[in-house]
């Protein structure tokens, strides 16, 4: 089983990132269940959301605690939320952000991490050229397919077109390709950040 | 169909497919996207002919599914928490009067404290009130009860419940096989009431009934639920002939044949449990579990079968009877009475409270090493709790309860747990 836990602020996308990325995986005909922490869903306040993905029927109802891979949507929340608690020793991170790894105070994670484990990108930047609003999801996604080779870009593309539909969907769709290329071209660079 | 979906939009998509006439609902907290799923497929005209009632409380939408059931329609409603302690008065009509209205309950706490979060305590509270109560522990299971659920009630003319654990099963997204309309038409035949509000053959549903007759109306009430005791595995098989699927029925044991241990519970913590079960057995302990589906009418001999070769029996269950303890674990407690068996009570997952596999894994160590007390709280913080019974101590206006609590325990928003 993988295990991926989203952190985010409400109003971000967060629960839906989680809910696209169980469907695309249901597409590649995997089981997957997401569902969203509950906290205080008021806009701007910490959110987390959980998607699990197996071969089998997944029948645990606990919240992802440790998890395979996070995916950082709101780099503000670094310092803030004990986000990486429980993050499996080789576990996979993306974060959300035009700063270097550095620059984000998280040098040190590359004396312990793999580093083509970790990515950074600008995916609210992304969103902005691709969408016309900084809702990261999307974006993100893509990144996260390119990290983890977990689903395929054509799945995500279905979960995306499921959420949202017509102009919307192509849109996402475009920042999630961009965001894929940028995470593969900064992988096969050698350079994580 | 196969659909990745989420649980309320699953179950709404079932009950569209039982072809409900009436429909009602107040769409505000403690509601699910279940009644909203509907009333856009009502609005688009995939469920036809059905009226969308919007009303003004909880209690005014089990009203109106009342009378549309006595005028004969098929009725539908939803609701949790504190909007089903609203409609208490409406909830012991439908039972009282025998109307076969379907209701989901998402299972939620009940205040104060205010909170929004999952437990079983607001289903729980009305289990004595001659509903049919029937809990899902996947989604599958959920969107699969509705089906069966019309088809309970409209036979025995009783109302029944499809208790679903609130976010945990009704905001999750997960793989649902969505049945073909062909297939529920054939399983559920068309709604023909025992009785019907018809100005050509009056009757009068609701008479008032005196000392002279009341217990007799009182004990068919409690015949119809014995009645269903023997009809529920009957409509579980059929629906396994019909959809291929094992959903529903009185109890589902699990490795237990042979195990030590029981644990008992309801709903979708069973899934966990399962997980602990599987982990602990390959470990060489001898333990399994016990998933009562059907909570109302109780199954007790089913129950009894299942539990009489354990050493002891756990008993998981997300509500606390307060001044007494377990409010299932009674119930298994007398299914098993004169076997001298211990039932432990173990209180979990109240207001929401996650209950995790360390924690199961834990409790389940101790209880096979025969350490378990006869009621535990399930990662209870004890040195909150004492610091406030110290604070009670030391004076008199100690001040809410509720709010020393949060300040004991402080900020959340930056734990995972």
């Amino acid at each position: 089983m993988f295990q991926v836990r989203i952190h985010g602020r409400g109003g971000q996308g967060v629960v839906t990132a989680a809910e696209m990325l169980s469907i695309a995986a249901f597409v590649e005909g995997k089981h997957s269940q997401a569902f969203p922490s509950f906290g205080s869903e008021r806009m701007g306040a910490p959110v987390m959301a959980f998607c699990r993905i197996d071969d089998k029927e997944i029948r645990l109802r606990e919240p992802v605690l440790t998890p395979d891979a996070l995916i950082i949507q709101d780099p503000g929340l670094l310092h803030q939320v004990n986000l990486f608690e429980g993050l499996a020793e080789r576990g996979y991170i993306l974060i959300n952000s035009n700063h270097s790894l550095s620059e984000l105070g998280l040098d040190t994670f590359l004396q312990t991490h793999p580093g083509e484990r970790i990515s950074v990108i600008p995916a609210s930047e992304l969103a902005l050229k691709y969408v016309g609003r900084p809702l990261p999801n999307a974006a993100l996604l893509g990144g996260f397919a390119a990290l983890t080779g977990l689903i395929q870009m054509e799945a995500l593309q279905a979960a995306i077109r499921q959420k949202f539909s017509g102009k919307i969907a192509e849109q996402n769709i475009a920042a999630a390709q961009a965001a894929f290329a940028q995470v593969q071209a900064t992988l096969q660079g050698g350079n994580p950040c | 169909m196969l659909k990745q979906i989420e649980g309320s939009q699953a179950i709404a998509e079932a009950i569209g497919l039982c072809r409900p006439e009436v429909i009602c609902a107040y769409p505000i907290t403690p509601q699910t996207h279940i009644v909203e799923g509907l009333g856009q497929m009502v609005d688009r005209g995939e469920i036809s002919p059905c009226e969308f009632i919007n009303v003004e409380s909880e209690f005014a939408a089990l009203s109106v599914a009342i009378g549309a059931s006595a005028a004969g329609a098929r009725s539908y409603t939803a609701t949790a928490s504190q909007g089903l302690l609203f409609m208490a008065e409406a909830v012991y009509n439908a039972s009282g009067l025998g109307l076969p209205i379907v209701m989901t309950i998402g299972n939620r706490a009940i205040g104060a404290p205010i909170n929004i979060w999952n437990d079983h305590q607001d289903s729980l509270s009305m289990r004595d009130s001659g509903w049919i109560q029937l809990y899902a522990e996947t989604n599958q299971e959920a969107a699969d009860l509705h089906i069966q659920a019309f088809r309970l009630a409209e036979e025995l003319s009783v109302p029944v419940m499809v208790c679903v654990d609130g976010f945990i099963l009704t905001h999750a997204y997960e793989r649902v096989d969505i049945p073909a309309q062909e297939q529920v038409d054939a399983y559920l035949p068309p709604f023909e009431p025992r009785q019907l509000l018809d100005p050509i053959h009056p009757v009068t549903i609701g008479a008032m009934v005196g000392p002279e007759a009341f217990m007799e109306v009182r004990y068919l009430a409690h015949y119809k639920q014995m009645q269903a005791l023997g009809l529920i595995p009957e409509l579980a098989e059929a629906f396994q002939e019909q959809f291929g699927r094992d959903s529903g029925g009185l109890i589902k044991p699990y490795r237990s044949e042979d195990a030590d241990t029981i644990v008992v519970a309801l709903g979708s913590v069973n899934g966990t449990i399962k997980d602990v079960v599987d982990e602990l057995r390959e470990a060489g302990m001898s333990i399994g579990s016990l998933a009562i589906c059907t909570y109302r009418p109780f199954p007790h001999k089913a129950v009894r079968n299942a539990l009489e070769h354990a050493k002891r029996i756990v008993v998981v269950e997300k509500s606390l009877a307060l001044g007494i303890g377990g409010i299932v674990a009674t119930d298994v407690q007398m299914a098993v009475a004169g076997l001298h068996k211990p039932v432990h009570t173990v209180v979990a997952g109240l207001g929401g409270r996650p209950i995790t596999r360390d924690s199961l894994r834990k409790l389940f160590h101790r209880a096979d090493a025969g350490h378990l007390e006869r009621l535990e709280f399930l990662d209870l913080k004890h040195d909150v709790v004492h610091e406030e019974i110290a604070r009670m101590e030391a004076g008199r206006r100690s001040g809410p309860i509720a709010e020393n609590i949060l300040h004991s325990v402080g900020t959340v928003a930056s734990q995972i747990r």
